[in-house]
């Protein structure tokens, strides 16, 4: 049961930081970008090659060695994702809504067989794995590892959260939410504060990526597509623009996750998160913490 | 006799009031319009009587049916059309098509009809592109009917919606500020649109911000501010009224 | 496609222009009859087993890019996950014909309410949400019907059916057949398109809200849509169980519903002709590019953001002019007096 619990929430918060990017950008320029789950995938493979780069890899050295790499990649990956915005999305930011869709489809098809072509179609095992002996907390057998990995998912989600609710940044980011005409006409910088946004829930998305390669061992291509789906997931469940709620939507996912497969089995997983999705979007489509929104016409 | 009747409507947004207790009723083939200042809570009403918003409280009636909690396309249905403040033609659609869209509900076609071609598919669209060329000869609009909306010149999209509203035969056509960026010239063409449209025996309500246009055609003009109705009279009575000029015309004699 | 924001660069051929010699070839009728004549004669020119069976299959994915239209193109609904409505007919007829070893034509009526039951078991709940929302859940619900064949056994697993019976004797005669089935579909959508759901599709895609104030239920449209798409794409599935006679799940993965919508985009969305173009240009490319295999999805990918950016009319455009029909010429004259 702790196990349970405990598994669920280490899930979460991978969700949770994916998701973040998700509900950033969506809740800034009402876009949802398909491709966000691809960044996710692009971390985790400059993650692989930096530390390749780095060669090799003292057993012992591993974790600090990975933070750094971590910082290196979400630079990387957060670039990407401002360019990505720069040159697919911002032109067609007035262009209708099924436009800008398909551009963001075909955003995510162009990274991950960019991708397959760059680095082929094989999974690559990750140079560093976080292995280590298991603790017993309370009945639930976890990894320091595992620890350090959700610590770190806090620090960032913390540290975002603090940046958007407390720094002039956060409230420019909130102020072009709320009207983007306004907001230019106050003197904001819409597009500068677009691509920051777009850089920061990139290099989360980024930061996910390798520390799911770490953990994991193994990276492929596609492995952006099903925790892009999820990230979505997560954030509905949470109110879809909304920060706080995104977090709570990813750890509530994990967790919901976690017991569905324990009742149902893994190979009904995916279906059954994808069936609490269809199930929070007829239910209460605006997610647990997101406000109602009455405005028509 | 009365069409519409709207008694006590409120309709809130969390915490602000954008219609407070209104009460409005329209008889057949009259013109009314609804002024006031901007946030006066003129369009929440139509958008209340559409169906477009629900109201907090109050009752709509049409003909003494209740419109409460319908789609708005059922509320068309009734026999209610209406216009957009910021003209909302199907742009990349021909002007034609606009307008059979107010043709929508008369149309007797099932898809069996449209796949097989029957006659009866085929008299249904001719009656259906009759229509549309009878109300755009009824509007007036010069412009190339078979091109698309957006191609058409401002005043010409203005025709063209109101076209499509009256392709639905509706009972009652609810205009929101149809004078809205025409020139002097269109100005008068659409007051006399509005009285042939009411020679038709269609009730109309008018958000209008041209004094002059709204002196003129209407027959009883209802202010309101803050969601309030503050008058209600002769457009002659209501311009006196004392109410009126201290809050809507700011004390000015002819605005 | 309200394309004439997407910015002023966009010039739109054959609109202010008159129509000239060769518009009026490719107007629809002539265009129809042409493809129609060229698929009948294809197999004159080649018809080794391989040749067919491409054929085959690019007609199959026209029916499929013809369904997809419907939802995409005219109803302005963006799906990603239309391939579960090709497997839903895929898996309901292959695994009635095999279970109960009925022939596949008897199988085609349950083929038909199934799909209609997933079209509105999808539809229903979701197509009240905003657009962009259904996009992502019919990706989740695409995901949701290829799992579950992969995990049930009556769908035979990851293995799939198979010995499913065919349609018809030989190759040639079944691509015959197909064609057949393809054109009627093909004329069948261009029909709804221009009848009074057709146009109520357009209203909706174009203006929701103005859509509702004419009269037309929004709700009951989209989802009339997303049924006439789910049927298509059945009736699709049918056609592949039978032309292949075995089925998995790798069959209809979301790569498969991302082909179809490429095909729909690029071809021209809400445009008949652009989509038929369409899906045979996405369906033969692997076919003369051999050698870029690796590149080809990446390519597909570029290919979808530079037609959002330059051309998202697609190649073949559907036309917002509207053609005169000889009792309205007459008047379009007294109009431009």
């Amino acid at each position: 049961m702790t196990q349970l619990v405990w598994n669920g929430l280490f899930v979460g918060s991978f969700y949770a930081l994916v998701a973040l990017g998700y509900s950033m950008v969506y809740g800034i320029i009402k876009l949802l970008n398909f491709a966000h789950g691809d960044l996710y995938m692009l971390g985790a493979f400059t993650g692989f090659a930096v530390l390749g780069a780095a060669g090799g890899v003292p057993s012992s050295l591993s974790l600090p060695l990975l933070l750094g790499v971590l910082l290196a990649t979400m630079a990387i990956t957060g670039l990407a994702g401002v360019a990505l915005e720069r040159v697919a999305y911002r032109p067609l930011r007035r262009a209708p809504r099924l436009s800008l869709l398909i551009t963001a489809v075909g955003a995510s098809f162009a990274l991950e067989y960019g991708m397959r072509a760059v680095a082929g179609a094989d999974p690559r095992v990750y140079p560093v794995r976080l292995g280590g002996t298991p603790l017993e907390i309370l009945g639930a057998r976890l990894t320091p590892q595992q620890l350090v990995l959700i610590a770190v998912a806090v620090v960032f989600m913390i540290g975002l959260n603090l940046l958007v609710t407390r720094t002039r940044e956060g409230r420019a980011m909130r102020a072009i939410a709320l009207d983007p005409r306004t907001s230019a006409l106050m003197g904001i910088d819409v597009n500068a504060v677009i691509s920051r946004t777009f850089f920061l829930g990139s290099a989360l998305a980024g930061a996910a990526g390798v520390m799911a390669g770490a953990y994991y061992g193994k990276i492929d291509f596609l492995m952006g597509f099903l925790i892009g789906l999820k990230a979505f997931t997560a954030a509905v469940i949470g109110g879809i623009g909304n920060i706080p709620g995104t977090m709570l939507g990813g750890l509530l996912l994990g967790l919901l996750e976690s017991f569905g497969t324990f009742w149902l089995g893994g190979e009904w997983r995916d279906v059954f998160a994808f069936g609490v999705l269809i199930l929070f979007l007829t239910v209460r489509p605006t997610g647990l913490l997101g406000e109602r929104v009455t405005e028509r016409v | 006799m009365t069409l519409l009747d709207v008694a006590e409507l409120r309709l809130s947004f969390g915490g602000l009031l954008a219609v407070d207790g209104l009460s409005l009723s329209v008889a057949e083939g009259e013109i009314v319009s609804l002024i006031g200042p901007n946030g006066a809570g003129k369009t929440s009403v139509f958008n209340c009587v559409t169906g477009f918003y629900r109201p907090t409280a109050g009752r709509i009636t049409l003909r003494g049916r209740d419109l409460r909690g319908l789609r708005p396309s059922a509320v068309a249905g009734l026999g209610v059309a209406r216009t957009f403040q910021n003209l909302r033609l199907f742009g990349e659609l021909s002007v034609l098509d606009n307008v059979r869209a107010g043709t929508h509900l008369w149309l007797r076609q099932s898809v069996l009809d449209a796949l097989l071609h029957t006659p009866r598919y085929r008299r249904s669209e001719r009656e259906c592109t009759e229509q549309a060329h009878h109300w755009l000869d009824f509007v007036g609009l010069r412009g190339d009917r078979y091109g698309p909306a957006r191609a058409l010149p401002y005043g010409e999209q203005r025709r063209a919606e109101i076209a499509r509203a009256l392709a639905r035969r509706p009972g009652l056509l609810l205009l929101d500020e149809p004078a809205a960026g025409l020139n002097h010239g269109e100005k008068a063409g659409m007051v006399d649109l509005i009285r042939r449209i009411r020679d038709l025996g269609v009730a109309i309500v008018l958000i209008e911000h041209d004094m002059g246009l709204v002196m003129e055609v209407s027959e009883r003009v209802v202010v309101l501010n803050f969601g309030r109705e503050i008058a209600d009279g002769r457009p002659e009575d209501v311009r006196r009224d004392p109410a009126v000029i201290e809050a809507y015309l700011g004390g000015e004699p002819d605005a | 496609m309200k394309t004439g924001a997407a910015g002023p660069k966009v010039r739109r051929r054959g609109v202010d222009r008159p129509p000239t010699r060769v518009s009026r070839l490719l107007q629809n009728r002539w265009a129809g009859a042409a493809g129609l004549l060229v698929a009948l004669l294809a197999p004159f020119v080649n018809a080794t087993p391989y040749a067919l069976s491409i054929m085959t299959s690019a007609a199959i994915f026209v029916m499929l890019a013809a369904g997809l239209n419907i939802v995409v193109g005219y109803c302005g609904l963006l799906d990603l996950g239309y391939a579960a409505f090709f497997a839903v007919g895929a898996y309901t007829s292959g695994v009635l014909a095999t279970r109960f070893d009925l022939p596949l034509l008897a199988t085609v009526p349950a083929v038909l309410a199934v799909t209609v039951l997933a079209g509105i078991v999808i539809g229903a709940p979701t197509l009240r949400l905003r657009s962009d929302y259904l996009a992502i859940v019919t990706l989740g619900f695409g995901e949701i019907i290829r799992i579950t064949a992969n995990n049930l056994d009556v769908t035979g697993g990851p293995s799939g059916v198979y010995g499913i019976p065919h349609l018809t004797d030989g190759p040639v005669s079944f691509y015959y057949l197909t064609v057949a089935v393809v054109s009627l579909a093909v004329l069948g959508a261009a029909r709804l398109g221009r009848s009074r759901l057709g146009r109520a599709w357009r209203f909706v895609r174009e203006d929701e809200d103005a859509a509702e104030a004419t009269g037309v239920n929004t709700y009951r449209v989209k989802l009339a849509a997303y049924i006439a798409g789910a049927v298509w794409g059945g009736l699709a599935g049918v056609l592949f169980a039978a032309h292949l006679s075995a089925i998995s799940p790798a069959s209809f993965t979301f790569l498969q519903s991302a082909l179809v919508l490429m095909a729909v985009v690029l071809g021209g969305m809400g445009s008949v002709p652009g989509v038929v173009l369409g899906a045979i240009v996405i369906s033969l490319l692997p076919e003369v590019l051999r050698d870029l295999a690796d590149y080809r999805f990446f390519l597909f990918g570029v290919l979808l953001i530079g037609f959002m950016l330059v051309r998202p009319q697609g190649l073949w455009p559907a036309r917002s002019k509207e053609a005169l029909r000889s009792d309205e010429a007459l008047r379009s004259e007294e109009a431009l007096k």
